[in-house]
C-alpha cells in the first residue's frame, strides 16, 4: 500500500483533479485488452496484454533443422523496384512463400500495446486480470520508465510468470543469427500482399523479452487476493473479485467514495475449476467496461470437450497420433481430468499421454498448491488432504508423462500411438512445430486445437500442405453474448463501454444479430488507439470532521429534520484521508507582545450567513425594547425606511437586505445591528 | 462511542493465567468472540469457558454475530465443538483454509486422548460428529480478503461488520484480525510471529490505525538470542546425548514446531552423517506433510521458490514411530505429541525414560501450568501421577524457546506496523505484562491494558465523522489558498447540511440555494469627520498611505473617483468644500466584513497622525 506525506500530487488529486474521467485504449482486441483509465488525476493501465497474433506472419522456429521449411521459395513483390537490388537481394532472404501465402522468415515477433496515445511512465497503477493478460508486462516496466503499482493475484503473477518463461525458452533455445528488419520499412511494407499485412502495424512489433526483464517486472507486483481493498493515493479503492475464468483471474471494481467503474474482462459463470465469478460487489456502477467475451461464440465448451474425445479415440483406434497445442496452464487442468474419465471409461488407460513444455512441471505443481483459488469442490479436497487436480495423481502412476522438451529422456520414452500436450498453441515455435513436421505428412494422425485465442488455419499456415488431419475444438469457458447481456442488465450500470466490435455480428456470422451486446443507453465503443472522455462526473469528496469541530458547530433548523451549520476548520491530509478538524484557539497577545495579525487572520471564522426578511412591526418593537424610541416608519415601493430622528440616522429595509446609516456613532450603530440580527435567520 | 471486551471468565482462573484465548468483543453494537481456546490444564468442566456470561439459557445465536478463530491451537480453538454443539451456536465461524483443514484432525486428536484413552464419559466431552458438525458453520477466508459477515438465517450480509485477516507466521495458517464496524476497529493477534522461521514467514499487517489492538504476549519480556545460536544450541544438545547413548524425547504437537524441528534435524543428519534413528509419533506425520504441501503458499519464501524441485517437507531420515521401540536399545530421538507432556504417547514415552540419566527430554514449547511439561520446567524433578505413584526425574530437562511467539521486540515492532489508539496485552503472565505495558505507554504515548481472567474492560472510541464534501467547495478554497504550504494550515469554511442521515458540507451559498433560503444583505454606513486642513484629495492621499501602513494584509486601492477601497469596505470624501479644516467621510461595509468597518471606524475617529506624508 501507498503512505505518503501530503504532496503536490495528492494535493492535484483532491483538488485540481478533472471531474470527468478519460479512458485510452492501448489495444483494440477485445480478448488482448489493454486500457487506461484516468480518474480523478490517477492513472490505471488495465490489464497489459501481448498481441501474439503477430507470429502468425512468421516461420515457424523448428527444434530441430527442418528441411522443408529451409527449401521454401522466395517471394519478391511483383511491383518491386528492380532497380534497387540491394533491397530485393534482402528481401528475398526475408520472405518466403509457402502454399501461396508470404511469411517473414525470422524469430516470430510480438505486438506491444499502443505506446504514443499517453506517456506511459506516468501509469501509477497495472490492474493485471489473468495470466493471460500480464504478458506485455515487461515491455511497459521495464522500457518507459514506468514507476508504479502493479496489483495481481498470487496465480496469475506465478502463472503469468511461466506463459513468459516459455516464451523465453521457446524463442531462445533456437537462436536464430538473422533477424529480418527489411520488410517492416514503410516503402516496402505497403507492397507487401494484404494476406500479411492486414491488421500488423510494423511499429508495434517487438523481440521477445529476456529473463531478466521478466524477473525484474514481477518483482514489482504487489500480490492481491479475492475482496481485498486496495488504496492507491487515498484517491481511489481498488477491488479484485474473482471472474471465475481461470486460476486467480479476477475483475476490477474502482472506486472513489462517489462514482464506481467496473472492468470485467475474460470472466465465466460455467462450473470448471476455478473459484465462481463475483458479481455482487459489481452492482450499479456508474461504467462498466466490458471485454474478453467468448472467441468460439458459437462453440459450446461441454459439447467441444466430447468432440475432442471423441476425434482423439478414432485416431488412436485408427493407429495415428494425437498433437494438441496448448499452453501449460489454463485449460488442459480441465483437458487431463476429461481426458482420464474418458481413456478409463474407452479402456484407452495404456495409451500415453504426454506433457511437453519447459513450464510443465512447475504449471502442475503451482495449480495444486492454489486451493483458495479454485472452486468448493477442489477446496475440500485439501481439507482431506488431498491434490485439487487429479493430474498430480495421473503423473505418480506415470500415466501422465511430463517432459521439459523433446530433447533429453523423451526419445527413450517416447511411444506411438499416443496424446501430445505441447506448446506453443500459435505452431510458430516450442515443441508442437516439431511434431508437426514429423507427424504432418501422416494422414493418420490428427493435430486438435483447443485454445480458443488461436485462428487454427492461421496457425496451420506455414505447415501446409498438410496430410494429417486438423480439427477445431476451441474449449472457450468465457462469457457467451446472451451471458454478457443478462450480466450488463443484472447489474444496471449506468452506462457500457466496449470493443467496436461487440455491437456487430462477427464478420463471419453476419446473420447472428443475437452475437452481439445491447446497452440502455447505447454502449459506448472503443478501438486501438482512441481517447475516450466516460460520462463520470465528480460532485462530492468524503472528508471527516473531527468530533471536537463536531460538537461545536451550532445547527440550525430549517425545517424538520433539516438543519445547517455554518463550518470552519483547518483541512490536514493525514493518512491519505482529509480531516477538518477545529481552528486552533488564537493566542492572546502578551503585552509588548506585537500581534501577528496575519498568522491569526484566516483562522477566524467568517459571520454568520443571514438569510430571510425582517418584519418591520417586530423590529420596531424590538427597539423600542432596547430604548430606541424614537421611531418613525416610511413606506417606500421596495420596503420601509426607517427614521430615527434624534440621532440622524436610517435605517433602509428591503426584502432581501436591511441598510444601517449612522453618523458615527458606534455604540448605536453596533445596538442596531444586533437587534436586526435577532429579527433575522442565521447559519 | 464505546467499545466493551469481555474475557471469558474460566471458573478457576488464577489472575491472568495463560493458556486458553476466548474474548468477547463489543463493538458499535457488534459482538464478536475471538478464539475458542481450552484449558490444557485441566481435565474437568474448568477446561472450557463459562458461556453462562453470555447467556444464562438458551443458544448464544442472539448473543454472538460472528467467532473468529486464529489458528488452529486447542487453546485457541479448542472449545469451538462444545461450544457451538453443546451450548449452541449456528453463526458464522471465521478461519483461514489451513485452520479449517487442520483444525477439526487436532480436536479429534485430542477428543481421543480425553475420551477413549482416560475413559472420560462421552456425556461431558464432544463426540466425533459434533466435530463435524461445528466445522459445517466455519467459513474460510484468504488473506487480506474484505469479508462482509453473514447474518445468520438472512440471505444477506453484514454491511456494517467486516473482517480482514493478516498473516501471523506462528503455525500453518494462523492469522492476526482485523474487525471493522463503522469507523470503530479492533486488530486481534492470536499468536505470532514477528521473525521468519525455517517454514514460515513473519507476520504482517499494514498501517490499519485500529482503535484496539489486542495482542498476545507470551513471550512479554524475553528478547530472544539470534535463531541461529539457538538453534546451534539444540542440534548440540541433541548430538552429545545421541553420542553417550542416550534417548532424546522432544514433545510436540503434530503440525507446526514438529515441522520445523524435522526440517533442521534431517539437515543435520544429513550433514554429520549421523545413524542413530529419527522417530516421529503418530499416524498424523504423513497428513501434516501433506498439509504443508498443500498449502505451500502459507510457508516462507524460501520454500514457496524451490517446492517444484524439492519438497521440504518430504523427510529420508525420519520415520514413523511404532510403541515398541519405546523399549529398544541405543540412542534415538523420538518426536512425540502432545507438546505439553499431559497426556499420551509423549507422555507415555517420558515416563519410561525419565528415570535414566543419560536421557534427555527437550521442551520446545511454552507449559501450561498444571502440565507435566510445566512441573519439570519448574525444577520439579518428583512427579505424582493420578494412581499416587511417583515417578523420578533423572534425565535432562532442556527448554528450547522455538515457540514462534513474538517476543517484546517483535511485540514493539507490530505496534510500529499498524499504530494502534489503544493497546491490551493477553495471554501473557501478570508480572510481564506489566512491565511491558508500561514500556508500551512510554514509548507510544497510548494507553495499555492487560485485563485478568473474566474481567470487563470498556474502551472509549472517538471516531471522526465522515462528511461529504462538495468538489466545488474543496476546489474554490484550493483556489484562493494556492498549493500546499506545510507552514500555512489551509481553512475550509463552508455550510454543513444535515438531513436525514446525510451530512453534505457545501459553500454557504449553496446551502442557501439547495434550501431554498435568501440571503439577506446587511450593509452598514458610517460618517466620521477628520480634522485635516488642506485639499480633499491630499487629505485622501494621506489616509490611504496611513492605512496602508497600518492594515499590513488587507488589499487597499485608491480608486480613481476618489474612494478608498480597504477589502470590501469603501471609504468616500463626502461633499465638503475645499478649504475647510474637517471632512466628512463615509466609511460603508457590509455585515461580512464587520470587524474590519468596526476597526476602520475606530482607527478613523483617532484621526490621522501627524507625521503621515502624503
Amino acid at each position: 500500500m501507498y503512505y505518503f506525506k501530503f504532496s503536490q500530487k495528492m494535493f492535484r488529486m483532491l483538488f485540481q483533479s478533472p471531474a470527468t474521467m478519460k479512458l485510452y485504449c492501448l489495444s483494440g482486441h477485445p480478448n488482448l485488452p489493454c486500457l487506461v483509465l484516468k480518474f480523478k488525476s490517477v492513472t490505471v493501465m488495465l490489464d497489459c496484454s501481448l498481441d501474439l497474433t503477430t507470429t502468425f506472419s512468421f516461420l515457424p522456429l523448428p527444434l530441430v533443422h527442418s528441411a522443408r521449411l529451409a527449401k521454401l521459395p522466395s517471394w519478391v513483390p511483383k511491383d518491386a523496384d528492380a532497380s534497387d537490388q540491394d533491397t530485393l537481394k534482402t528481401l528475398k532472404k526475408e520472405l518466403k512463400e509457402c502454399a501461396g501465402r508470404v511469411f517473414v522468415d525470422s524469430p516470430p515477433e510480438v505486438g506491444i500495446p499502443e505506446g504514443g496515445l499517453l506517456d506511459l511512465s506516468t501509469v501509477d497503477v497495472i490492474l493485471v486480470s489473468s495470466f493471460q493478460c500480464i504478458l506485455a508486462l515487461p515491455y511497459i516496466t521495464e522500457y518507459t520508465g514506468f514507476n508504479g503499482m502493479i496489483y495481481a493475484t498470487e496465480p496469475t503473477a506465478q502463472m503469468g510468470r511461466q506463459l513468459m518463461e516459455e516464451l523465453v525458452h521457446y524463442t531462445e533455445r533456437v537462436p536464430k543469427t538473422r533477424t529480418a528488419s527489411k520488410w517492416k520499412e514503410p516503402a516496402v511494407f505497403k507492397t507487401l500482399p494484404a494476406q500479411l499485412r492486414d491488421g500488423l502495424n510494423p511499429a508495434a512489433l517487438r523481440d521477445c523479452y529476456g529473463l531478466h526483464d521478466i524477473n525484474s517486472a514481477l518483482s514489482k507486483v504487489q500480490l492481491v487476493g479475492y475482496a481485498q481493498k486496495l488504496d492507491v493515493f487515498g484517491a481511489l479503492q481498488i477491488m479484485p473479485l474473482s471472474s471465475g475464468y481461470c486460476i486467480g483471474s479476477c475483475n476490477w471494481l474502482i472506486q472513489s467514495h462517489y462514482e464506481k467503474i467496473s472492468y470485467i474482462s475474460s470472466s465465466s459463470v460455467l462450473t470448471t475449476h476455478p473459484q465462481p465469478m463475483d458479481q455482487g460487489p459489481l452492482q450499479n456502477t456508474d461504467v462498466l467496461i466490458l471485454a474478453g467475451l467468448t472467441q468460439s461464440p458459437t462453440a459450446n465448451p461441454d459439447s467441444m470437450l466430447s468432440e475432442f474425445c471423441s476425434h482423439l479415440a478414432v485416431t488412436i483406434k485408427n493407429g495415428g497420433s494425437v498433437l494438441v497445442p496448448c499452453y501449460p496452464s489454463g485449460v488442459v487442468y480441465d483437458l487431463f481430468e476429461c481426458l482420464a474419465v474418458f481413456l478409463d471409461s474407452s479402456g484407452l488407460m495404456q495409451l500415453p499421454v504426454y506433457f511437453v513444455s519447459p513450464m510443465a512441471d512447475s504449471s502442475l505443481a503451482y495449480s495444486n498448491i492454489f486451493a483458495e483459488w479454485l472452486c468448493q469442490s477442489k477446496q475440500s479436497k485439501v481439507y482431506l488432504p488431498e491434490a485439487p487436480f487429479v493430474h498430480e495423481e495421473l503423473k505418480t502412476i506415470s500415466r501422465l508423462k511430463v517432459f521439459p522438451s523433446v530433447h533429453g529422456d523423451f526419445s527413450s520414452e517416447f511411444k506411438t500411438p499416443c496424446v501430445v500436450f505441447a506448446g506453443h498453441p500459435s505452431l510458430r515455435f516450442g515443441d508442437g512445430v516439431h511434431f508437426m513436421e514429423m507427424w504432418g505428412q501422416s494422414k493418420a494422425n490428427t493435430v486438435i486445437f483447443v485454445e480458443p485465442d488461436i485462428p487454427y488455419l492461421e496457425a496451420l499456415a506455414p505447415f501446409q500442405p498438410l496430410a494429417m488431419k486438423a480439427v477445431n475444438c476451441p474449449i472457450d469457458t468465457r462469457l457467451s453474448f446472451q451471458q454478457a447481456n443478462k450480466i450488463i442488465s443484472d447489474l444496471k450500470p449506468l452506462h457500457v463501454v466496449l470493443p467496436e466490435n461487440y455491437i456487430t455480428p462477427p464478420p463471419s456470422l453476419p446473420q447472428r444479430s443475437d452475437l452481439v451486446l445491447e446497452a440502455d443507453p447505447p454502449p459506448t465503443t472503443y478501438q486501438r488507439g482512441e481517447v475516450l472522455s466516460l460520462p463520470i462526473k465528480r460532485m462530492y469528496e468524503k472528508i471527516e470532521i473531527t468530533p471536537e469541530l463536531a460538537s461545536a458547530l451550532v445547527p440550525s433548523e430549517i425545517r424538520q429534520g433539516v438543519a445547517v451549520a455554518s463550518v470552519t476548520g483547518i483541512l490536514e491530509a493525514k493518512d491519505n484521508n482529509y480531516v477538518l478538524q477545529s481552528v486552533p484557539k488564537q493566542p492572546t497577545a502578551g503585552p509588548g507582545q506585537k500581534r501577528k495579525r496575519e498568522d491569526n487572520a484566516d483562522f477566524a471564522p467568517p459571520k454568520p450567513h443571514v438569510w430571510g426578511a425582517v418584519q418591520v412591526e417586530q423590529f420596531v418593537q424590538d427597539l423600542e425594547k432596547n430604548g430606541v424610541t424614537d421611531v418613525k416608519v416610511e413606506d417606500t415601493p421596495s420596503g420601509h425606511i426607517i427614521h430615527l430622528q434624534s440621532e440622524d440616522t436610517l435605517i433602509q429595509i428591503e426584502d432581501g437586505s436591511t441598510h444601517i446609516f449612522c453618523e458615527g456613532n458606534e455604540e448605536l450603530r453596533i445596538k442596531l445591528r444586533n437587534i436586526l440580527l435577532k429579527c433575522l435567520s442565521k447559519f | 462511542m464505546i467499545l466493551f471486551l469481555l474475557f471469558m471468565w474460566w471458573p478457576t482462573g488464577a489472575g491472568q493465567d495463560v493458556g486458553r484465548s476466548c474474548i468477547l468483543v463489543s463493538i458499535g453494537g457488534k459482538n464478536i468472540m475471538l478464539d475458542c481456546g481450552m484449558h490444557m490444564g485441566y481435565n474437568d468442566e474448568r477446561r472450557f469457558p463459562d458461556f453462562t456470561y453470555i447467556t444464562q439459557s438458551g443458544t448464544l445465536n442472539d448473543h454472538l454475530d460472528c467467532v473468529i478463530i486464529s489458528h488452529f491451537h486447542l487453546d485457541h480453538c479448542g472449545c469451538l465443538p462444545y461450544m457451538t454443539e453443546m451450548v449452541g451456536y449456528d453463526g458464522p465461524i471465521y478461519m483461514t483454509h489451513p485452520t479449517k483443514a487442520i483444525c477439526p484432525i487436532l480436536l479429534e486428536d485430542y477428543r481421543k486422548i480425553t475420551v477413549d484413552r482416560k475413559g472420560e464419559s462421552q456425556a461431558t466431552f464432544f463426540t466425533s460428529q459434533m466435530i463435524k458438525d461445528c466445522m459445517k458453520k466455519v467459513v474460510p477466508v484468504n488473506l487480506h480478503q474484505t469479508v462482509q459477515v453473514v447474518i445468520l438465517n438472512i440471505p444477506q450480509v453484514d454491511d456494517e461488520l467486516e473482517i480482514k485477516a493478516y498473516y501471523a507466521g506462528h503455525v500453518l495458517g494462523a492469522a492476526m484480525f482485523l474487525i471493522k464496524v463503522g469507523s470503530e476497529s479492533v486488530v486481534y493477534t492470536g499468536d505470532y510471529n514477528m521473525t521468519p522461521d525455517r517454514h514460515l514467514g513473519a507476520a504482517w499487517i499494514d498501517k490499519c490505525r485500529p482503535d484496539l489492538l489486542i495482542t498476545e504476549s507470551t513471550y512479554a519480556t524475553t528478547i530472544r538470542d539470534s535463531k541461529r545460536c539457538r538453534e546451534r544450541d539444540f542440534l548440540k544438545k541433541v548430538h552429545e546425548t545421541i553420542e553417550k547413548g542416550g534417548k532424546v524425547l522432544i514433545p510436540v504437537f503434530a503440525l507446526g514446531r514438529a515441522q520445523e524441528l524435522c526440517i533442521l534435524l534431517e539437515t543435520f543428519w544429513e550433514r554429520m552423517n549421523i545413524k542413530a534413528p529419527i522417530y516421529f509419533s503418530t499416524g498424523l506425520t504423513e497428513k501434516a506433510n501433506n498439509y504443508y504441501r498443500l498449502f505451500i503458499t502459507w510457508t516462507n519464501q524460501k520454500i514457496r521458490k524451490t517446492f517444484v524441485k524439492r519438497n521440504m517437507f518430504e523427510f529420508k531420515h525420519i520415520k514413523a514411530f511404532d510403541r515398541s521401540y519405546i523399549d529398544n536399545p541405543g540412542p534415538m530421538v523420538v518426536f512425540a505429541t502432545p507438546g505439553m507432556l499431559h497426556a499420551g504417547l509423549s507422555l507415555q514415552v517420558f515416563k519410561k525414560w525419565a528415570p535414566d540419566s543419560k536421557n534427555m527430554v527437550i521442551m520446545p514449547g511454552y507449559c501450561v501450568a498444571g502440565t507435566v511439561g510445566h512441573k519439570i520446567l519448574n525444577g520439579i524433578r518428583k512427579i505424582e501421577f493420578e494412581n499416587k505413584k511417583v515417578l523420578e526425574v533423572r534425565m535432562a530437562v532442556e527448554y528450547m524457546s522455538f515457540s514462534a511467539h513474538a517476543d517484546a521486540q517483535g511485540i514493539m515492532q507490530l505496534i510500529r506496523y499498524c499504530e494502534p489508539r489503544n493497546v491490551m496485552l493477553v495471554h501473557g503472565e501478570g508480572q510481564k505484562m506489566d512491565f511491558l505495558s508500561k514500556k508500551i505507554t512510554q514509548e507510544f504515548g497510548v494507553q495499555c491494558f492487560f485485563p485478568a481472567n473474566g474481567e470487563t474492560v470498556t474502551i472509549e472510541t472517538n471516531p471522526n465523522i465522515p462528511v461529504d464534501a462538495s468538489l466545488n467547495l474543496l476546489k474554490r478554497e484550493a483556489s484562493l489558498t494556492g498549493p500546499p504550504d506545510p507552514k500555512r494550515p489551509r481553512v475550509l469554511h463552508g455550510a454543513l447540511i444535515m438531513k436525514e442521515n446525510s451530512l453534505r458540507l457545501v459553500s454557504p451559498s449553496q446551502a442557501m440555494r439547495e434550501l431554498g433560503l435568501k440571503e439577506h444583505e446587511i450593509r452598514f454606513t458610517s460618517t466620521v469627520t477628520i480634522h485635516d486642513p488642506q485639499p480633499s484629495q491630499g487629505t485622501v492621499e494621506r489616509l490611504c498611505t496611513h492605512l496602508k501602513g497600518t492594515l499590513k494584509d488587507h488589499s487597499i486601492q485608491h480608486m480613481p473617483d476618489g474612494s478608498i477601497m480597504i477589502d470590501s469596505v469603501l471609504i468616500k470624501v463626502s461633499g465638503s468644500s475645499e478649504e475647510e479644516e474637517t471632512k466628512d467621510f463615509l466609511v460603508s461595509w457590509p455585515y461580512e466584513d464587520e470587524d474590519l468597518g468596526s476597526q476602520l471606524m475606530t482607527l478613523l475617529r483617532k484621526g490621522l497622525p501627524r507625521t503621515v506624508e502624503a
